[in-house]
Formats: structure tokens, C-alpha cells, sequence
């Protein structure tokens, strides 16, 4: 299985985000966010809850639209354009939900073979092994009969992983993977994401609450703070000058009651209203 | 004073833009409707939870209110000495009026409420997103076939509701007030005109069908993605197609006499 063989849209699988705003409602998001996210490599998003960073996935997506700023995906600036447009775009791109989104009415067969039946021309038996691959690439088989509302979280987050895909995509797009995940879940999804990524080379932009995943899978790390943002490797920003970064990579493993109040901090920062304002700054 | 003109002014700009929406809506489901694939396949399965699963109560609805129609019509003509045209009463009031609404409004309740739910849920849990990013386009894959089920399935509803409706005031009619059957029968083919009366009662329920398809399918799809939202979409849905369905039926009849 290799990536883009599909038909990816584009040139380079890179994506950039330009002096990006984002508003919902009256509430701005994103003002002004710039960052980049490497080809072939996994960059994650990380920051605090409604920092925007679902939110970033959705924009690359075309999914929501910029109110103002660039947003390069493949080689083509996806803001502004039109839905028809963006769907030449997106069969370049995998998204994995973070509850999953497979539609409900079909089995976990026929919700992998979907997008391959609406846009291949492959026969039924291609389908199939092309649908078992994808399966097979996320550790699950005997499946294929099984609806939705039958599978486990972790089973869900798979199915939804191999159904990204199974398209070949040339970008991943992955929201919040380890989410409502035990232990041994999260790594089993965790080791497949890595594997997925080193076996196909493809660029993975995944958003993740979870630092101990982040801080071994990550190629780059995007960190989304209330005033700006910080990009670098994980070995970067773990010996960052700045406090805050420090502050927010050790929130996970350390629940002191000091850390607690810096939370607590952090979170009332996370309430000013002029977060991520201007480009991000490297450490 | 001015406050209200202001208030009045805003509601009137409201209600426009959403009119204007629900218009660019409808022409985005007919620019998909001869694209292919035609999806016959979904039209069919729609067609069958639409139509086929209210049935029942569409039979059972409409012997019901026969039966009420043919009474309450018999104790009045009674009075007059009228009883031998309770076949033209029973038969025009439901061919020209009450076949076509009273479909139009328990669809709206059984089956409008429930696409509305069902689109409104695909969106809350991200389906319709799922698969805008798979380059699949949710008014074509689930707008199109409800939308087109819903329209196909009234008038065919709306047959079959005048039909048991028919036969439940034959029943009280005849077998239980006495009155002659073939005198029934009679009378109201004698009185039932096909161009007048059955084909108007066709334009109103192709009317009403592709009111209740449009409005069901537009609530869901601009549903809040949360469950409150769902739920006000699906009361929203029952309430503004209801309505609709009794304006358009009084606009209809007094334009074109049907």
C-alpha cells in the first residue's frame, strides 16, 4: 500500500497555515495563527481544551473556513475555495474522527469500501482486498460484518483509522486518537499511527490531549499557548526556556498539587480573548 | 413605535434569508438529482421506510376518519332527508380535502420528524463531515434519496389513505345505518369529477410531499450538531411543515379550485 497512489491532489504532501483567523460566533479562535507541518512527518497539536486545535484540522480539511489567512494544503491554498474544488483536495486526505463518524448504517466492510465504490474503478474482489488490507493494517480482522454500534472505543478508533486509509492518502488527519482509551489501547493505536507513518512515508497532523503518546511518537510538535505558539521536536521543547511549555508537557505525568494551581493558571490564561495572536515563535 | 417597525423589519430579514437559504437548499438537491450514480438503490430503501413503513398507520387513519365522516355526515343529512348522498359527501370531502392534508400531516408527524432526526443525528456525530472528507457530497448521498422518497411517496400515501377512508365510511354507511350500498356508490361516482377532484387531489399532495421532503431534510441538515439541537430541528420540522402543508392547502384551493 503506498501513499497517494489513490490519486492525491497536489504536488508536495506539506501543509502550511498562514496569519490564519478563526472565529465561532463572536468568539475568535485562531487569530493570526501561522505554522507549518513537515511532509512525512508526524506533527502534533497540542494545547489546552478549545485552543483551537480541532479546529486546525477542520480548516485544513476545508471542512470550516478561515475568515481571513492562507492555508496550504498539497499545493493549493484551500481557503476560499469552492466545496466542489475542495473535494479534488480532500481525496488526497484521511481524516480519523475522534468518535469515529462511520456511518452508522453500514457494516465495517462496506464503511471501509464506500469511498473506493464512489471514486475507483476497481472491481468488487479489488475492493475487498484492498478494504482487508487497510484492516489488516490496523490489527483487526473478522470484522468486516460487525456495524458500528457493535465495536469497542478502541475497536471504533481502528476501524475509523483504517477507513482513512484506505483511500491512500498522501495527508493524515487524525483527531484526538487516544481519547476515552485505556492504557494498552492507546499504545496499540499509538505503535500503529508510527508504524502507518514509517511504513508509507505519509505526512500525519495528529491533535492529541495525551503527552506521554505525543512526546514518543511526535516528529514535531505544534503547542498551542493562550498568546502563541511553539513549534519544535519533542527533545526541543521538553528543555524550552519557556516556562509554560515546561509547565504544560509535565501537566500529564505530574499531579502535585503545585501543578494543579499552574493548570489553573493556565487556564485562565486560556480564557483572554487575544490567544494566538502573530506567528509562531520557535524555542 | 419606531422600535417596533425596527423589530418588525429584522423578523421580516430574518424570515427572507431563510427562505432564500432554504431555496439555494432545494436547488442544490435538484442540480444533484440527474448526476450520477442516480442511487436508486437508497431512493428504494427510503422509499420503503418512508412509504411502506407507514402504511399501517396511514390504513388505519384513514378507516377512522371515514368512519367519523360518514357518521357525522349521515346525522346531518338525516335531518334533511339527504341520508342517499352520504357517498358524494364522504367521497368529496376526502378526495378533495382530507385524503391530501391528513397524509401530509401524519407523514409530517411519522416520517418528516424522523429524517429530520436522522440527518440531524449524522451531523451531531460527524457523519456528514465523514464524508465531505471523503469527497462525498451529503445532499447528494443523504439529502437526494430521502428528499425524492418523501415526494414520491405522498401522493401514493395519499391514495391509499382516501381508499381505506372510503371503505370505512361504506362500512358505517351501509352496514351499520342501512343505507344502500350500490346508492353509496353511486352517488359518489356521480359526484366525483377525475380532472376536478382526483387530479387536484394529486397536485396537492405532490405539493404537500415535496413541502414536507424540503423541510425535513433542510431542518436536519442545519440542525445544531447537539442533541437540543436535534430535537428542536425534529419539533421545528412537525410544527413549520404542518403549517406549511395547511397554508399551501388554502393558497391551492383558492387559487385553482381544488
Amino acid at each position: 500500500m503506498s501513499p497517494a497512489a489513490g490519486g492525491a491532489a497536489g504536488p508536495t504532501p506539506q501543509v502550511s497555515l498562514t496569519g490564519v483567523h478563526m472565529s465561532y460566533g463572536r468568539r475568535p479562535v485562531l487569530r493570526g495563527l501561522s505554522c507549518c507541518f513537515p511532509a512525512g512527518a508526524i506533527s502534533v497539536v497540542l494545547g489546552g481544551s478549545g485552543s483551537g486545535k480541532s479546529t486546525i484540522l477542520k480548516l485544513i480539511g476545508g471542512l470550516i473556513k478561515a475568515s481571513a489567512g492562507r492555508i496550504d494544503v498539497a499545493g493549493r491554498n484551500v481557503v476560499g475555495l469552492r466545496e466542489s474544488e475542495l473535494y479534488v483536495v480532500r481525496r488526497g486526505l484521511g481524516m480519523m474522527f475522534q468518535n469515529g463518524a462511520l456511518l452508522d448504517s453500514m457494516s465495517v466492510f462496506d464503511n471501509l469500501a464506500f469511498p473506493l465504490r464512489e471514486h475507483s474503478r476497481l472491481s468488487e474482489s479489488e475492493i475487498r482486498t484492498r478494504v482487508h488490507e487497510s484492516l489488516a493494517a490496523v490489527g483487526l480482522d473478522d470484522v468486516d460484518e460487525l456495524l458500528p454500534r457493535e465495536l469497542s472505543g478502541g475497536m471504533v478508533k481502528r476501524v475509523a483509522l483504517a477507513r482513512a486509509l484506505v483511500g491512500r492518502p498522501s495527508i493524515l488527519l487524525v483527531d484526538e486518537p487516544f481519547s476515552g482509551l485505556d492504557p494498552l489501547s492507546t499504545k496499540l493505536i499509538e505503535a500503529l499511527l508510527v508504524r502507518i507513518n514509517r511504513q508509507f512515508g505519509m505526512t500525519m497532523i495528529v491533535v492529541s490531549h495525551h503527552i506521554p503518546s505525543t512526546m514518543r511518537m511526535a516528529d514535531r510538535i505544534v503547542l498551542l499557548l493562550p498568546d502563541s505558539i511553539v513549534e519544535g521536536a519533542p527533545a526541543e521543547l521538553r528543555t524550552s526556556d519557556d516556562v509554560r511549555v515546561r509547565h504544560f508537557l509535565t501537566e500529564e505525568t505530574d499531579d502535585s498539587d503545585a501543578v494543579l494551581a499552574k493548570a489553573s493558571e493556565f487556564e485562565q490564561g486560556e480564557r483572554r480573548p487575544d490567544r494566538h495572536r502573530g506567528t509562531g515563535a520557535n524555542p | 413605535m419606531t422600535e417596533s417597525v425596527t423589530r418588525l423589519g429584522r423578523a421580516a430579514g430574518g424570515i427572507s434569508e431563510e427562505l432564500g437559504r432554504l431555496a439555494a437548499f432545494a436547488a442544490r438537491i435538484l442540480a444533484v438529482t440527474l448526476r450520477p450514480p442516480l442511487r436508486f438503490g437508497e431512493f428504494w430503501a427510503e422509499l420503503f421506510k418512508i412509504g411502506v413503513l407507514s402504511i399501517l398507520i396511514i390504513c388505519v387513519s384513514g378507516v377512522a376518519v371515514g368512519m367519523v365522516l360518514s357518521l357525522q355526515g349521515y346525522t346531518t343529512l338525516v335531518r334533511f332527508g339527504a341520508e342517499n348522498s352520504l357517498g358524494a359527501v364522504v367521497g368529496l370531502s376526502l378526495i378533495r380535502e382530507l385524503g391530501p392534508v391528513l397524509t401530509a400531516l401524519l407523514v409530517t408527524g411519522r416520517a418528516g420528524s424522523s429524517v429530520t432526526a436522522e440527518i440531524g443525528t449524522m451531523k451531531a456525530t460527524e457523519q456528514l463531515d465523514g464524508l465531505r472528507m471523503m469527497a462525498i457530497d451529503p445532499i447528494d448521498y443523504v439529502v437526494r434519496p430521502k428528499a425524492w422518497a418523501m415526494a414520491v411517496a405522498m401522493p401514493l400515501l395519499s391514495g391509499l389513505f382516501i381508499i381505506s377512508a372510503i371503505a370505512g365510511g361504506y362500512f358505517v354507511g351501509v352496514q351499520l345505518m342501512g343505507i344502500d350500498g350500490g346508492t353509496y356508490m353511486s352517488s359518489m361516482e356521480n359526484s366525483v369529477d377525475f380532472e376536478n377532484d382526483v387530479a387536484g387531489s394529486l397536485l396537492k399532495s405532490v405539493v404537500f410531499g415535496i413541502i414536507v421532503a424540503l423541510i425535513s431534510t433542510y431542518r436536519g441538515h442545519t440542525a445544531e450538531p447537539t442533541s437540543a439541537g436535534v430535537s428542536a430541528a425534529t419539533t421545528s420540522t412537525v410544527v413549520l411543515a404542518s403549517v406549511t402543508v395547511l397554508v399551501f392547502d388554502y393558497i391551492l384551493t383558492a387559487l385553482w379550485g381544488v
